[in-house]
């Protein structure tokens, strides 16, 4: 039997696995074609909607989720490899009656137009901010033993992975500095 | 994509005889790069077997001095270390020069030494590689080749290495943990990659199925003068269209030690022992540091797009040993 591509194809029961995984604080088991990514998992398969595919190759970090509490590109990883992990997107960040702090930054501070970056931004940002606040250093840090600050270059620097393709950067810099700036 | 399919073995012989069972086999770490091509259809893996649950992270001190780095030790993981903060400077530097911040939480050290080069026909399935189709052509050879390589090329293959981590690596002498259906070896960086020559699908000296387990890198106290210069085309968020990891160790005026190894130059990275031999020894001044340069380039080959890079890599060697220079003053 031939598949699409034109080689042998594997037999049914191998070429999908079992996973279970934490979105949002909630368990999820699924059974899944082993070349199904995070993100179309989270889209596709589970209603989740705010992770967007902008390029579908870690170019644009519109599917920035968090990964055990670290950003990463949801495009660029096969859900089957996250058993026992936990996951948190866009959809996550809020509590159950309110906005989180950096979302309402990025509100007060008008860091977004067509909003289609934004859950990417968002996620991003968060990880930034745990980055900052556990000293990691970037690569407009001066002094690479000495202690990190959120300065605009800093923000900047460490948010290159996520494009807005309606130019929000400089919004989007005051909000995460102001939520920085709260902590 | 074709099907694949997967497996996740918690010990590293396993791992081993798992890839060495079957040809068609890629191990999968970040997938930073590889999930990527398997999209593109460049690489075409009908089982993927994932290292991330072997035991091989961790960054631990070694006895004799320096640090061993676990293969799935992660790029921002180990740029945040404090010991490579304080004393390697040009592997830190190096690690925070590269990609986005998510891309550097996912990969990993083996893996980045390991990806694949950025080449756009290599990329392109549509087009004739050498590399993806052995055999099929070259078309960067006379095409879109302003980001390829100057140094060490052949007819069959022009591409360069993307790595910015490997270029600070080759720089330290640093040595890699591999293992293989025999048993374990130790490879020495800078014999990792190979020389396009006739046979640009062999990237590396490993034999097919060998397991990176870890990199160690040796005690280098001078290396807390180290740095990396990247040159992209963005400030952010770029390939390196050339690059250069320095170490230098100056007793008063003289240069007692030198380390020297560019990115972005040839298919591997490019370790500059004629720069470095230029400078031992003799009384560090920038223009020194621009003849060691012009001996180390004097074997350049530029091709169409990309003769700018030679004055390049030149003025990046002068900026950066200059400047580790003036620090120490
Ligand atoms: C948008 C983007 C921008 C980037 N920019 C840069 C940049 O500026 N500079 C830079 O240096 N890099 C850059 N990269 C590349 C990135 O650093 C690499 O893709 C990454 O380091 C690869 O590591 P990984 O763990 O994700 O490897 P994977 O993609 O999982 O694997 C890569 C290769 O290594 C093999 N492999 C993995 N682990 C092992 C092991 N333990 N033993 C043997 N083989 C193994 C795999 O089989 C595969 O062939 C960029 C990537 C992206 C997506
Ligand atoms: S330079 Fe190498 S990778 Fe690029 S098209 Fe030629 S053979 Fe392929
Ligand atoms: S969709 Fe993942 S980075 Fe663009
Ligand atoms: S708000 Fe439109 S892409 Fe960023």
């Amino acid at each position: 039997m031939q598949n699409r591509s034109g080689s042998a194809s594997i037999a049914g029961d191998e070429r999908s696995s079992r996973v279970a995984f934490t979105v949002n604080g909630d368990r999820r088991e699924l059974t899944l074609d082993n070349r199904t990514t995070l993100l179309d998992t989270l889209r596709e398969h589970l209603g989740l909607i705010g992770a967007k595919k902008g390029c579908d190759h870690g170019q644009c970090g519109s599917c920035t989720v968090l990964l055990e509490g670290r950003r990463v590109k949801s495009c660029l990883i096969f859900a089957v490899t996250l058993d026992d992990c936990s996951i948190t997107t866009v959809e996550g960040l809020a509590g159950p009656d309110r906005l989180s702090p950096l979302q309402e930054a990025f509100v007060a501070q008008d860091a977004f137009q067509c909003g289609y970056c934004t859950p990417g931004q968002l996620c991003s940002a968060r990880g930034v901010l745990d980055e900052l606040a556990e000293g990691w250093p970037s690569a407009v840090t001066e002094d690479l033993t000495g202690v990190v600050r959120p300065t605009d270059a800093e923000i900047r620097e460490r948010m290159a992975g996520n494009l807005c393709r309606c130019g929000a950067y400089p919004h989007i810099v005051a909000a995460i500095r102001e939520t920085a700036g709260e902590r | 994509m074709r099907e694949f399919r997967y497996r996740r073995p918690t010990d590293v012989d396993e791992a081993v005889a798992l890839l060495d069972a079957d040809p068609d086999a890629a191990y999968l770490a970040g997938g930073t790069n590889l999930v990527d091509l398997m999209k593109l259809g460049v690489q075409r893996p009908d089982l993927l077997v994932d290292v991330n649950r072997l035991p091989l992270g961790g960054v631990e001190p070694l006895p004799e001095g320096g640090l061993r780095v676990g293969a799935t030790v992660r790029n921002s993981e180990l740029a945040a270390h404090p010991v490579v903060r304080r004393d390697y400077p040009v592997l830190a530097r190096a690690l925070l020069a590269a990609a986005s911040g998510q891309v550097r939480n996912m990969a990993t050290t083996a893996g980045n030494l390991l990806q694949r080069t950025r080449c756009f026909y290599f990329q392109d399935t549509g087009k004739a590689c050498n590399k993806r189709d052995p055999g099929s052509g070259c078309a960067a050879r006379h095409g879109q080749n302003r980001e390829l390589a100057i140094l060490d090329w052949s007819e069959e293959c022009v591409a360069t290495h993307p790595s910015d981590l490997a270029v600070a690596l080759a720089a330290l002498d640093a040595v890699v943990e591999v293992a293989e259906p025999e048993g374990t070896r130790d490879v020495p960086f800078v014999e990792l990659h190979r020389s396009p020559g006739e046979h640009p699908e062999r990237e590396t000296t490993l034999r097919r199925g060998a397991l990176i387990t870890a990199v160690r890198i040796p005690p280098l106290p001078a290396a807390r003068r180290s740095a990396y210069l990247k040159v992209r085309d963005r400030a952010s968020f770029a390939f390196a269209v050339g690059s250069v990891a320095a170490v230098l160790d100056l007793d008063g005026d003289v240069v007692r030690d030198v380390r020297l190894a560019y990115g972005a130059v040839a298919h591997r990275p490019w370790r500059a022992y004629r720069a470095e031999a230029e400078l031992r020894g003799r009384p560090f001044t920038p223009e020194l540091a621009g003849q060691a340069a012009d001996a180390e380039l004097a074997a350049a080959r530029p091709l169409r797009h990309n003769g700018f890079k030679v004055p390049l890599i030149r003025a990046v060697t002068v900026r950066a040993l200059t400047e580790l220079a003036e620090s120490r003053r």
